[in-house]
């Protein structure tokens, strides 16, 4: 008797892990977005919200213990899914060792499908970089620790990041686009909404993400 | 018209291959592809020149027997339609046309345009199947089968294991024949006692030859029966829940 | 050793016959039957459910096919349907009704026993197939559907869209890959058997085959063969056959023995897409099932140039309703063949070559709308329209008959065991069923009752008494003698260094069957055939040229062999046409016709099975007298 692989071993398997990982970060790009709504109401708003992050869970939890745990979540989800994603690719890389000689003609695989090991690396280039910037403040020219409204109109005042900030967005818009659909597909549930659902998706969270940066460069918000 | 057809060559899998062109003059709109290439194999003969080898049987798309790469694409630029069913007056006086193998690690190459496709043998081995020996079978109206089962079935049925899902896919997966052969069976109140098996079986051995379905939605597009990427997502379910 | 026909079929009430001749078979015990090897050469739907329930019953199964899996047989090519007694409409069928109709539709050519048989198992074949999970079309209360087909005047067609013979094949390929995968079979692809070894006793012990990658020429000793090998259309070049069905397993054990029947015995069919240029490799069938609704006509006026809408209806002539009233565009294929070719013959041909009938659809759009007629033909239309670059919602289809299915093959007995002891032929490859005619779905039901139902029950009676006694080998020197002249062989086409391809001979052996043994055929006509066939044959046997190597796939060395076999059988088709002087089913004298050009039949002189002994001189023609008890001969009539 042969013996039987694990889920994760096989690829159906990881499939279903990026699926989920793909959720949880689904789920995390859309609270993130959301919440940085907040910039518009004013930086008492914005930095009080960032306060709430640091205070939920207490007086249950010590100050910090349920956003470290969703950092935790987070984490692993990031982790899940870029395993999958290497594996996977070098399966595939493994089921066609010669390569066509001649030039593909792609019917239907879109460039969002065709380019998602390349968005993919961008997204995660841009959150180390959006963390230094934002979050430890390294990168950042002005970073005063508690102020976030006043370190995102720092940072985005230099042209340059905030272009590069819309770019890295319309990467994961891209990247998104694609995942939300194969999301699906992965698990097994079907439909024609989930085209839908993944362009609503992919719009509002870029669209949410890239208002940022233009309303900082515009003077919208200062 | 006159077309050029830029053919590849290999005379043995470890052989090495390379493209070679040849002119073919008085081709007709009516000639399917195939007669193309019958034609060109008479011409070689005449030269003295070994024929280029290629698979071909029904020739009327249902056999599966044939498939090549056309122009990047497989089975060529008609969709729903087999190489066999692919014909010449969709092309143009002068035209170049590139032809390939398949090109998959579970599809070795044999010779020219030749490769073997056994692994789809070994998947349906692996539980394609319903276990009902000869003469088992009760009154064939004793199961109802709602008649939106019954075809759905059937689409996925269609399949005609010609291997282009694999040669188009940019991962080289199986996932749209092995879905096809799940669903059938699947979808059947036949074929309900032996389900989590048969799923567990066939995708497994899928996977000793495949890569893995990222989507792309190629293979769909490549098949000459237009079978549908749901039964893929069927499969993921299906396994899903066999496996838990 | 003489040859004799004698056909086993079990005296007293036909209704009993195949009970009494199950319950007098002797049976192999359970624990026996894995002693016994089988040789199964083919994996249609003969081949491949003979395969899969002798490995159920505890056979040792060795398959081969030169195919490169056993799921390209060209069974997967039928379209229509396959024939059940259910009467699940209760519109009058029975297994009576069944027998009745294939019997008269053969032209009274059939064995009326094996016939009978047919008619019974073919309820067993629809539950088998069902329960194996072939997708019948169905009701909406989940039922089975039922069609009527091919001149039946009963619905008992059962189908899966348009592809039937695909869903039945992968039935039996999915049980076979079953029994390979449990061990119980062991599969041989891209294998060609070349040769049939029989001992000093004449028995069938084994076969010589040739790996179709690597060239080599190996044996396999076994109880028991079976060939399920499908017919023999090819000779024709042009037909609806797929590209390698060939008769050379077939003819090779003809050459060691085997009594051919019935050579002539060929079926052309009427609703193919005509031939549109020199090139054509094949033609393509559509299914006839269009015939229900689709009316076909000719212009009254002889070449005619008109489009077909330009022809007004008083200038058309819809030649089977005005000759055939009751049946209409629905009588069954010969007839509605010659009709078609008669037409042509008078220059009412239609189409750029004049070589097709309109197969007109406008009336039943108009009655019923596209859309039931796109969910009835709509697979259909759609691969006329690749094919032709023609849509026939709006332009009339142009059909034209074309070669399909041979009722001749090797003559069998009621086990299905041909003339050499141990070597049985199911399928098309035997000649048991079909008479000189046969009816629309029935094919797909006789390869199913052989492979499943029958030859699984009557090989035990052959294999029960070797119980004990030596199994047979390789070692024997027969199979040294058969590998050395299939070595030979094969050295010969690759020796001579010819003028013409092996498809250039085929094509040119293709014409002249066409002319001279196609669709009407004459004594002058077979002579002068037989006579250019000869020399053509001599002219491929020094002038082929075949290139490459024997060592490495190649296709020319393949089809050559095979042409080779072909040249040999159209030489005996053409004998066989010509000693029969009356006119049945596919088989049409010219001198043998009714004043109104109908078959004339001389049951007196005729009412037998020709079956020929090959001698490797002039062929030895034996009859096997055929007796009607239940369906008494009479003209055949569709009016």
């Amino acid at each position: 008797m042969r013996t039987r692989p694990s889920l994760f071993a096989t690829a159906v398997g990881k499939k279903y892990a990026m699926a989920i990982s793909g959720l949880v970060l689904m789920g995390y790009v859309l609270l993130h977005m959301v919440g940085n709504l907040k910039i518009y109401f004013g930086a008492e708003s914005l930095n009080k919200y960032a306060e709430w992050l640091r205070e939920i869970g207490e007086p249950a939890l010590p100050r910090e213990w349920l956003l470290w745990g969703l950092r935790f979540v987070l984490l692993a989800a990031v982790f899940v899914h870029i395993y999958a994603a290497y594996s996977l690719t070098v399966m595939n890389r493994r089921a066609r060792p010669v390569q066509y000689v001649s030039k593909r003609d792609y019917v239907a695989a879109d460039f969002a499908s065709r380019t998602m090991r390349w968005t993919g690396i961008i997204v995660v280039l841009f959150v180390v970089w959006h963390l230094l910037d934002l979050t430890w403040g390294t990168t950042n020219p002005d970073f005063v620790s508690g102020d976030v409204y006043h370190n995102v109109i720092a940072s985005f005042e230099r042209i340059p990041v905030a272009i590069a900030y819309v770019i890295a967005n319309l990467a994961l818009g891209v990247h998104l686009y694609h995942g939300a659909w194969s999301l699906f597909q992965s698990m097994g549930w079907y439909g024609t909404w989930r085209r839908t659902f993944s362009i609503a998706f992919a719009g509002v969270v870029v669209l949410g993400n890239v208002s940022f940066p233009l309303a900082v460069m515009f003077g919208v918000v200062n | 018209m006159n077309v050029h057809l830029k053919v590849w060559r290999q005379a043995g899998p470890d052989e090495p291959g390379d493209f070679e062109t040849y002119d073919i003059a008085d081709v007709t709109e009516e000639m399917s592809f195939l007669e193309l290439l019958d034609v060109l194999n008479e011409q070689l003969v005449a030269e003295g020149r070994e024929p280029v080898a290629f698979d071909s049987d029904c020739r009327e798309g249902i056999c599966g027997s044939c498939g090549v790469m056309i122009d990047g694409q497989a089975h060529g630029p008609q969709r729903g339609t087999a190489t066999c069913q692919l014909h010449m007056r969709l092309y143009n006086d002068g035209d170049t046309i590139v032809v390939e193998p398949f090109r998959s690690a579970g599809f070795p190459l044999v010779k020219d345009l030749v490769v073997n496709r056994s692994a789809f043998d070994r998947i349906i081995e692996a539980g394609g199947f319903i276990t009902v020996p000869t003469g088992s079978a009760p009154d064939a109206n004793l199961t109802l089968v709602p008649k939106e089962d019954s075809d759905r079935a059937m689409d996925a049925a269609q399949c005609i294991g010609c291997g282009a899902c694999v040669a188009a896919c940019p991962n080289g997966a199986g996932q749209l024949f092995t879905a096809a052969k799940l669903a059938h069976l699947n979808l059947l109140p036949q074929g309900q006692p032996e389900r989590q098996r048969r799923t567990i079986g066939m995708v497994e051995e899928m996977e000793n030859y495949f890569g893995s379905c990222t989507n792309h939605r190629e293979c769909s597009a490549a098949c000459p029966k237009e079978i549908s990427i749901d039964f893929i997502a069927m499969l993921n379910r299906d396994f899903r829940k066999a496996r838990r | 050793m003489s040859l004799t026909l004698e056909s086993l079929v079990p005296h007293g009430a036909i209704e009993k016959a195949w009970d009494d001749h199950r319950f007098n078979v002797r049976l192999v015990n359970a624990s026996n039957k894995r002693r016994f090897k089988v040789i199964v050469v083919g994996t249609g739907l003969a081949g491949g459910s003979a395969a899969a329930t002798l490995a159920e019953l505890g056979y040792e199964v060795v398959v081969y096919t030169f195919h490169d899996t056993p799921r390209r047989a060209h069974s997967i090519a039928a379209q229509g349907g396959i024939n059940a007694a259910k009467d699940y409409r209760n519109d009058g069928d029975s297994i009576f009704r069944l027998f009745y109709d294939t019997v008269k539709g053969g032209d009274f050519r059939a064995r009326e026993g094996n016939v009978y048989r047919l008619a019974q198992v073919s309820n067993e074949i629809i539950d088998q197939a069902t329960a194996q999970g072939v997708p019948f079309a169905r009701e909406y209360g989940g039922l089975l559907d039922n069609r009527s087909f091919g001149g039946a005047q009963v619905s008992r067609t059962f189908y899966a869209r348009g592809q039937t013979g695909q869903q039945l094949l992968l039935g039996a390929y999915q049980a076979l890959m079953r029994q390979v995968a449990a061990g119980k079979v062991k599969l041989n692809v891209r294998t060609e058997m070349l040769d049939v070894v029989t001992d000093e006793d004449g028995r069938a012990i084994g076969v010589v085959v040739r790996d179709l990658l690597t060239g080599e020429i190996r044996s396999e000793a076994a109880h028991a063969v079976v060939l399920a090998t499908g017919g023999y259309s090819n000779v024709f070049y042009l037909s609806t056959n797929a590209k390698a069905s060939n008769a050379t397993a077939i003819w090779r054990a003809h050459k060691r023995g085997a009594a051919f029947a019935n050579p002539c015995f060929t079926q052309i069919h009427p609703t193919c897409i005509p031939q549109s240029d020199d090139t054509q490799s094949k033609l393509t069938l559509m299914s006839e099932s269009l015939r229900n609704d689709g009316r076909i006509w000719v212009p009254k006026k002889p070449g005619d140039d008109r489009a077909p809408d330009q022809i007004p209806e008083d200038e058309r002539d819809y030649f089977l309703e005005r000759r055939y009233p009751a049946f209409g565009n629905l009588v069954p294929r010969d007839v509605a063949s010659r009709n078609a070719k008669a037409m042509i013959d008078q220059d009412l041909g239609v189409g750029a070559r004049r070589n097709g009938v309109y197969l007109d659809f406008t009336d039943a759009i108009k009655r019923l709308g596209d859309d039931v007629i796109r969910a009835r033909y709509g697979n259909l239309f759609q691969m006329y329209e690749r094919i032709t670059g023609e849509d026939p919602y709006r332009v009339p289809m142009r059909i034209y008959p074309a070669p399909h299915y041979t009722m001749g093959g090797l003559w069998v007995d009621y086990n299905l065991m041909t003339t050499v002891e141990g070597l049985y032929a199911i399928g098309e490859a035997n000649f048991s069923d079909h008479g000189a005619n046969r009816l629309g779905a029935s094919a797909l039901m006789q390869g199913l009752a052989d492979g499943y139902f029958v030859l699984p029950v009557t090989i035990g009676d052959y294999l029960a008494p070797l119980l004990g006694k030596p199994q047979p080998t390789t070692e024997h020197e027969a199979f040294k003698e058969a590998e050395a002249s299939v070595r030979a062989q094969t050295q010969t086409y690759l020796n001579s260094d010819g003028e013409h391809s092996v498809d250039w001979f085929h094509r040119e052996l293709g014409k002249i069957m066409w002319s001279a043994c196609g669709m009407a055929r004459n004594a002058a006509g077979l002579e002068s055939a037989l006579q250019e066939i000869g020399e053509l044959h001599q002219r491929f046997k020094t002038g082929v040229k075949v290139l490459g190597d024997e060592d490495t796939l190649n296709q020319s060395l393949e089809k050559a062999g095979r042409v080779d076999d072909f040249f040999e059988l159209a030489q005996l088709m053409c004998r066989d046409a010509l000693q029969r002087e009356e006119s049945c089913g596919g088989h049409f004298r010219e001198e043998h016709q009714t004043p109104d050009g109908e078959a004339l039949r001389d049951d007196e002189n005729f009412s037998y099975v020709s079956a020929w002994e090959y001698t490797g001189a002039e062929p030895k023609l034996h009859k096997e007298d055929l007796t009607f008890q239940y369906v008494r001969p009479t003209q055949r009539s569709y009016a």
